[in-house]
């Protein structure tokens, strides 16, 4: 790994991240925690994989023509994740913000991989993020939550199903193939990344209790770590003043 | 060919006939004239020529020029940017070109990226990797132009100077001329540090451009004639 802007940081801010397959539950869980926060007075901001307002409109328009190569795929997401990153992320944890990623950069270290993308390529591209306080990975078996998806939303899209990988003509068995290699993807990266694993088999709020014993810790804790600068600090430019 | 790092991992068997010819240097170094003369000259040698460059996709420059209208828009995010648009251009269009036996003649190719991204404080080696999947060119030439030959012809061209090509986003300084000169001379020190890493061929671009065209022309003969 890369080893520019990884450790945490010291300031009171705090980095948290969800991550897990579709229909993982994921999503709720996140919600549920900015709420609590929010109610704790702590000052919370979230931000979802995908959401930059200057790069999604690209990403959809190749997503809508099929142009998209994986290469193109990794670095547009990419894109979308520095903006998001040097835009809100990392200034609002230094103005002391709980920073709640729906899905971050293992996302990416999943899906490129299992598109075909060199793994050490992915890693070093996103070697500029921080590595979270906790990335809470909510574990669930495939079918679980290839159902609920499937339940909920008949129809699939073209880069969701995984079509691009040609791994079957049906969207749904090619979904069904392309989940089961991300949650391989994951569970590679429980021990390796230290994620957080959260059995998602469970009830909503059973989990939510976990997640927030977690966080409680967290809150209590004093950030203790030095802060380590983004970059060497003879490579900072004082500009943009 | 080689690629530079890890390179592409499901392209398999990839059969490149062509050649991949890179022509580097600042906006009005002269780069696109010469690519032009050069095209010219090899198509009526026989040879099937096709050009390409930067922020030249279709899918993704228009982005980019959306992007940088707005100022907020960050270092890393802009050169994550420019390598989506230049992967989409090496993807779809110099590799399959190379394998259909052309010249691609590259009007500037990673090593600008890798340039603006340093001045930046961008690490170096970040955007080595980054290019990790890009192709190795067979030829690399930089028009080496002083940077006030340089902001006479930009005057001449264009009569105003661009605020990205003046690092104006820098901060170097209010004055746009002073700003230019500064940003050009940083970016002329950083192909200079790349001179021996990736293999450029500099070449004094002060002179008349018939001049520099000739040695080009000869230097790319010279290639050819000894390729396979």
């Amino acid at each position: 790994m890369g080893s520019d802007g990884k450790g945490e940081t010291s300031w009171e801010g705090r980095l948290i991240a969800v991550e897990g397959v579709d229909g993982s539950g994921k999503s709720t869980q996140l919600h549920l925690l900015d709420q609590w926060l929010r109610h704790l007075n702590v000052k919370v901001f979230k931000t979802e994989w995908n959401s930059s307002e200057t790069v999604k409109e690209i990403t959809s328009r190749g997503k809508k023509k099929g142009l998209l190569t994986p290469t193109t795929f990794s670095l547009l997401h990419a894109t979308d994740f520095a903006d998001r990153y040097e835009r809100n992320i990392l200034p609002l944890l230094e103005a002391g913000y709980y920073v709640l990623a729906d899905r971050y950069i293992y996302t990416a270290f999943a899906r490129d991989i299992v598109r075909g993308c060199h793994p050490g390529w992915v890693r070093k591209i996103y070697s500029f993020a921080m590595k979270p306080a906790i990335t809470f990975y909510f574990r669930v078996p495939v079918e679980v939550a290839v159902n609920r998806i499937l339940l909920g939303r008949p129809k699939l899209k073209y880069y969701e199903s995984g079509m691009d990988l040609n791994l079957s003509n049906d969207p749904y068995e090619s979904y069904r193939i392309f989940q089961g290699r991300i949650v391989e993807q994951y569970e590679s990266m429980v021990d390796s990344e230290g994620l957080a694993v959260v059995d998602a088999d469970r009830g909503i709020e059973e989990q939510q209790r976990e997640v927030r014993e977690r966080v409680s810790l967290l809150l209590k804790s004093k950030p203790s770590q030095k802060a380590k600068p983004a970059e060497p600090a003879k490579r900072r430019v004082a500009a943009r003043e | 060919m080689e690629f530079y790092g890890h390179g592409i991992p499901y392209l398999k068997d990839l059969e490149l006939k062509g050649h991949l010819i890179v022509i580097e240097g600042p906006d009005a170094s002269g780069r696109s004239t010469h690519a032009q003369a050069i095209q010219k000259r090899l198509e009526a040698d026989g040879h099937a020529v096709i050009t390409t460059g930067l922020k030249r996709s279709e899918l993704i420059s228009y982005g980019i020029m959306q992007a940088k209208a707005n100022l907020g828009i960050g270092r890393r995010t802009l050169g994550l940017f420019y390598a989506a648009d230049f992967a989409d251009q090496l993807e779809n269009k110099i590799i399959p070109s190379l394998e259909a036996g052309y010249i691609v003649l590259a009007d500037r190719y990673i090593y600008t990226l890798i340039a603006r991204n340093d001045v930046r404080g961008i690490p170096r080696r970040w955007s080595r990797d980054l290019f990790g999947f890009a192709l190795k060119p067979d030829l690399i030439f930089y028009l080496d132009v002083s940077p006030l030959e340089l902001v006479h012809r930009v005057f001449q061209k264009f009569s105003s100077l661009d605020y990205y090509e003046s690092g104006m986003d820098l901060g170097l300084s209010d004055d746009m001329y002073k700003s230019f000169m500064n940003y050009q001379t940083r970016i002329a020190k950083e192909f200079q540090k790349m001179k021996a890493t990736f293999g450029l061929e500099f070449l004094d671009g002060d002179r008349p451009i018939e001049e520099v065209d000739a040695e080009l022309q000869e230097k790319i003969d010279w290639y050819l004639s000894n390729s396979k």
